[in-house]
């Protein structure tokens, strides 16, 4: 089992990682690199002040207008749309002069009875009494998700262009062989908390939002710099927001979304605009989703310490009950084998592996492993820098596997109080033969004082792997990591995807066991 | 079974009907029939339940469970399902019928086949009710009671009418039409396939609340809506009933056709729960049928014994009849096509003898006729509204003009009716209102836009699958010829011009309306030539590789060019409430997206390979624009 005591220490401040090389990470010094940062054309900059922020909440401007009184009837009315039932019952609970005395006593009573409940359900899921804002704070995969600038970032799956959603609830399109930026607002479209392209199409965007979900057609060849909010699909299903997680299905039919207010997870036809909810009572929703990039597993992890596997033929899943909190983050190798997730609480990655059911046999129920296995100590460790003694590890927010399967990186959270405990990216080399086996590889750091808040690889890099890493400065970098991978299809083709993997594996380890094994 | 096809495709329909579909249905119906007592029992807790008295309450409904009337009706009700699982067979349909105008919608509501079914709706309708009316006992249980004030002044007691009983039996009638009604409305009798395969009890246990919910709303409008009809017209039967029974109404009771007596919380309770248990069971039967019969099928890729070669699926694809075959046989192929490697084996595989690859090419040729057939219905269609469109939509304008005013003059009752004749929540009895007066015109089913005009002979004769499942096929000849009255034709013309291609989508939806085998073509196709790129140890896909892009292109083509239409791209709204499948109003896009998928599948497994490959110019680059991802 790796852990953080075999890594190279961290860069000394001031020092940023620039890319791996030859088998170790290169660096800079930060003085050197604003003009390199300018020639990259797809690092971007968005400063935090130049983000227009809207501060209007719905029951905000009621209180710009003068009171007017209207009759009961009416404000029954309203409190009716706007608040529910519960919302009624407030308002005749309050205007006890006007009501009959036994209305106000009785739906004070019956409002009374209705928090009880509520508040009984929310002590059995604690996630429920968070507001949708906070709810998605907690359940992102973004670090610090309500203060960053970056909210949600993804990687087209095919070409280099890549959506980013910006705290001001805009998305922004880029596209290093076009000059447009197209830049997607829409009504609904309101704490983004993620981005996701559709596989196999060029042009749909699927976001999460605070309500619904959005689909954006883009069209690349289109000059427009602001989409109509017109070329967006609104999907919605009562009860189902926030939605924190979405993932699409690789062969680009499927979409799932998962909230955590709602027990089920919807799998939606998007075209069709038709959901099927896949409803499993327990955990009290569905906070994260990963769908395995060989299309035959989803994972759905949920508030409390349980998450599941669905296999995608016929939807049935697999518990997995995990000892202390619920599942955080959870990423598959590319060829859908195998799971690495961690659990709220633990300092450790585990895997599970899926082996496929025999060729020809019709079996539906996927056979999976019995028990996770601990690949990974992550557990806190101290390096001595010449800047001090430098705290690493501890909680795991997301986790992040590159297409070839070769380097793993792994966001940790550190303790945003204390100075010496920073947020780091911690990348691993994996290695899949003889055994299963992370090895260390290195750290990954910005600018002083900038700490890490997203990460994503890049899905179809040529010569290696590339990190795109959203820092809390609103600053998005791109870091490579060069190197000679067994897995990648010697096609020759420029854009072609990583997703057919026709070539079997050829067994050319030794390329790869010789860099490990410098380190190791 | 109409012996219509030559002797050796009825046969091979047949098999699949007798073998497979029967089955589904009997299983079904049987799964319907066992949930029916429990059924029954909620029905009879909640419809006779008293706060007051809980224990009381179960304790009557335990003992009336158990009683010989109860079981009676539960025999009935039975027998009830048993007729509608047979009604479901009967008239399910893949390919849903879709009425491109108002009238073409009129012409299926008083189909004969339609008029039958709504016949046999009303009378079990008729039936539940009563069965309702006996579980819930009290004042409903009988049609006549002893009347309170004549004391036996002769030997037999003068009977009264009991009008909650005679109210309760009319209401499940009421509602019993109306929802094989909102059926033709909705397409209830149309089976869609799910993108997502789940086992039967899953998808049962998660579409059952979408059931209950739509249920209690539906028949809440039902009960609405009869309310108004009984306050108006309730006297009629009841007189009738009085007459021909020899029944005394009681004068002394509130009269239920006023407004007092239908302010009868408790009746209208009752009224609610029954209609809502009507239509439950009834949409139990549907929903347990639509999963059975949309069970994935799998058919053998080849077989080795010649008596069972009919059942291959390369033969079965190639079958036009029945549909639901063909479709369940799409099916099987884009399933397998993604998730078998060792079936894909069998269709990459070469006859053993000869070394010809038989199974992949009688299936590709299936899948590309449907692509091309699909195409050509495409540039018909657009040809034709690129010809007329113009000229057309100049006059609908100026005699919609004129109309207006006419149809205000003349017909003021129904004109605020009419635009609500295809709103789900338009009161039955106002549709039948308007009704004669659009049948009666000489112009009634000929004024209709030219692609309605393509597809008449569909209006009228019953949708494709149903005649194969045996049904009585009606012949032209019985086709209601429209009375002759001459009475103001030119405005009854305009009138009528009016109300032709008021549903401007439809023709597009009629369009697509059997979309999900050409999605699933698409997709099997794909899928099996990205799979190919690896598995294919022969190279049978590459002969077939250049005509499966260009048609797919073709397609394209033609696809994105019907999007241009005005109102082809305009989606639907929603309507979630109905047991209704609105899928088929979606297709469309649906296959626009798969088909877009489906090019990009091919274009990134075999990149710049792709370029070796044969292909007109205009192709070359369509396909330049996908390798590119910038379609």
């Amino acid at each position: 089992m790796c852990s953080l005591a075999l890594f190279p220490p961290p860069l000394p401040s001031g020092q940023t990682t620039l890319c791996e090389s030859n088998n170790e990470l290169l660096s800079r010094t930060s003085t050197e690199d604003l003009h390199k940062q300018e020639s990259s054309p797809l690092s971007l900059y968005f400063p935090r002040e130049s983000l227009k922020l809207h501060s209007r909440t719905e029951s905000s401007s009621k209180a710009a207008f003068l009171d007017h009184s209207e009759t009961l009837w009416m404000r029954s009315a309203a409190a009716w749309r706007d608040g529910g039932f519960t919302g009624l019952l407030n308002e005749i609970t309050n205007s006890h002069a006007e009501v009959p005395p036994w209305l106000s006593v009785s739906s004070g009573c019956i409002l009374a009875l209705l928090r009880k409940v509520s508040s009984f359900h929310g002590s059995l899921f604690p996630h429920l009494t968070l507001s949708s804002e906070d709810m998605i704070a907690e359940f992102s995969q973004v670090l610090n998700w309500s203060d960053c600038v970056v909210r949600a970032f993804a990687w087209h799956p095919h070409t280099d262009k890549f959506a980013v959603a910006l705290l001001d609830d805009s998305i922004k399109i880029y596209n290093p062989k076009s000059t447009t930026t197209p830049t997607l607002k829409h009504r609904l479209q309101r704490s983004v908390a993620a981005v996701q392209w559709k596989p196999l199409c060029a042009s749909a965007l699927a976001v999460a939002c605070q309500n619904c979900l959005l689909v954006w057609h883009v069209d690349p060849c289109s000059l427009s710099t602001r989409p109509s909010s017109g070329c967006a699909q609104v999907l919605s299903h009562p009860g189902h927001s926030p939605v924190t997680s979405i993932a699409w299905s690789p062969s680009g039919s499927l979409l799932v979304s998962a909230s955590p207010m709602d027990t089920a997870m919807m799998v939606w036809d998007v075209a069709l605009e038709s959901c099927v909810p896949l409803q499993r009572v327990g955990g009290g929703g569905v906070s994260f989703l990963s769908w395995s990039p060989d299309g035959s597993h989803v994972l759905a992890s949920t508030p409390s310490a349980l998450f599941r596997v669905w296999e995608t033929r016929m939807w049935t899943c697999e518990r997995w009950p995990c000892v202390k909190g619920r599942c955080q983050s959870g990423c598959w190798s590319p060829d859908g084998s195998r799971l690495l997730f961690t659990v709220q609480g633990e300092m450790v990655i585990y895997a599970l592996t899926f082996t496929d059911a025999p060729a020809g046999v019709t079996t539906c129920t996927s056979k999976g492993p019995q028990a996770a296995a601990a690949v990974a100590d992550l557990s806190e460790t101290t390096f001595n820098t010449p800047d001090g003694d430098i705290i690493v590890g501890g909680e795991i927010q997301s986790l992040c596997w590159d297409p070839t399967g070769e380097r793993l990186a792994v966001l940790l959270k550190g303790d945003p109080q204390a100075a010496d405990r920073p947020a780091i990216i911690a990348v691993f080399k994996t290695r899949t033969s003889p055994i299963f086996e992370l090895l260390p590889c290195g750290f990954v750091q910005g600018e002083p004082g900038e700490e890490p808040r997203l990460m994503q690889f890049h899905p179809n890099f040529q010569h290696g792997a590339q990190l795109t890493v959203c820092w809390s400065s609103g600053i998005i970098t791109h870091v490579p990591f060069y190197f000679l991978s067994a897995g990648v299809p010697h096609l020759g083709l420029s854009g072609s995807p990583s997703l057919p993997r026709p070539q079997a594996r050829p067994a050319d380890f030794a390329n790869q066991s010789l860099f490990t094994e410098l380190i190791s | 079974m109409s012996a219509h096809d030559d002797m050796f495709s009825a046969e091979q329909s047949c098999w699949f009907v007798r073998k497979v579909i029967c089955w589904r249905a009997a299983a079904s119906v049987a799964w319907a029939v066992l949930l029916l007592p429990p059924i029954t029992a909620a029905f009879v807790i909640l419809s006779r339940f008293n706060l007051l008295h809980p224990i009381q309450t179960i304790s009557e409904c335990l003992s009336l469970l158990t009683s010989a009337s109860a079981v009676f009706s539960l025999i009935l009700l039975c027998g009830v399902i048993l007729v509608v699982g047979f009604l479901n067979l009967e008239y399910y349909t893949v390919i849903p019928t879709i009425a491109c105008s108002k009238i073409a919608l009129l012409g299926q509501l008083l189909h004969p086949r339609q008029l039958l079914n709504s016949l046999v709706h009303s009378i079990m309708g008729m039936i539940v009710a009563w069965c309702c009316a006996i579980n819930i006992g009290g004042r409903y249980e009988t049609l006549g009671y002893p009347c309170p004030q004549s004391d036996g002044s002769d030997g037999s007691p003068q009977m009264c009418l009991n009008e909650y009983h005679l109210a309760l039996l009319l209401a499940g009638a009421f509602v019993g039409f109306s929802h094989s009604l909102l059926g033709v409305i909705h397409n209830m009798n149309y089976v869609s396939f799910h993108t997502v395969q789940q086992y039967k009890y899953l998808r049962f246990k998660g579409s059952l609340p979408l059931v209950v919910k739509c249920s209690a709303t539906q028949a809440l409008y039902s009960i609405r809506n009869y309310i108004v009809v009984y306050f108006f017209l309730g006297y009629i039967p009841k007189a009738w009933l009085c007459k021909t029974l020899n029944l005394d109404s009681n004068s002394s009771a509130h009269p239920l056709d006023s407004i007092a007596g239908l302010l009868d919380l408790t009746l209208l309770y009752h009224m609610w729960i029954s209609a809502s248990f009507l239509l439950f069971t009834w949409h139990i039967t549907l929903l347990l049928f639509r999963i059975f019969v949309t069970e994935v099928y799998s058919f053998p890729v080849q077989s080795s014994f010649t008596e069972d070669a009919h059942q291959c699926l390369s033969k079965v694809l190639a079958d036009k009849q029945p549909m639901i075959l063909k479709f369940l046989a799409l099916q099987d192929l884009a399933l397998l096509s993604q998730h078998s490697p060792s079936r894909r084996g069998e269709v990459f595989s070469l006859s053993q003898p000869g070394g010809h690859p038989h199974n992949w090419n009688a299936i590709s040729r299936e899948c590309l006729s449907l692509l091309t057939d699909l195409t050509q219905r495409l540039v018909i269609y657009h040809d034709t509204v690129a010809t007329n469109g113009r000229a057309k939509s100049l006059s609908t304008g100026s005699e919609r003009r004129t109309s207006s005013e006419t149809s205000a003059q003349r017909v003021p009752l129904t004109a605020p009716f009419t635009p609500d004749l295809d709103s789900p929540f338009a009161s039955p009895a106002l549709r039948r209102l308007t009704a004669p007066v659009e049948q009666c015109s000489p112009w009634f089913g000929t004024v209709q836009s030219p692609h309605v005009m393509r597809r008449v002979p569909k209006l009228w004769s019953t949708s494709t699958d149903s005649q194969v499942n045996g049904s009585p096929q009606s012949s032209p000849a019985s086709v209601p010829s429209p009375k002759q009255e001459a009475s103001k034709p030119s405005l009854l013309a305009q009138f009528l011009q009016n109300r032709k291609e008021q549903l401007p989508e439809a023709s597009s939806q009629a369009l697509f309306a059997d979309s999900q085998a050409h999605i699933w073509a698409l997709e099997g196709l794909s899928y099996l030539v990205q799979a190919s790129f690896s598995e294919d140890q022969f190279g049978v896909v590459q002969t077939t590789l250049p005509s499966i892009l260009s048609s797919m292109l073709v397609l394209q083509e033609a696809v994105d060019r019907h999007f241009k239409l005005p109102h082809a791209s305009s989606k639907p709204v929603r309507s979630s409430g109905s047991m209704g499948d609105s899928t088929h109003k979606t297709l469309r896009f649906a296959l626009r997206a798969t088909l877009k998928t489906a090019i990009y599948r091919i274009t990134t497994t075999f990149g710049d390979h792709l370029k070796a490959i044969q292909m007109s110019a205009e192709h070359r680059k369509r396909l330049q624009q996908f390798l590119e991802y910038k379609e």
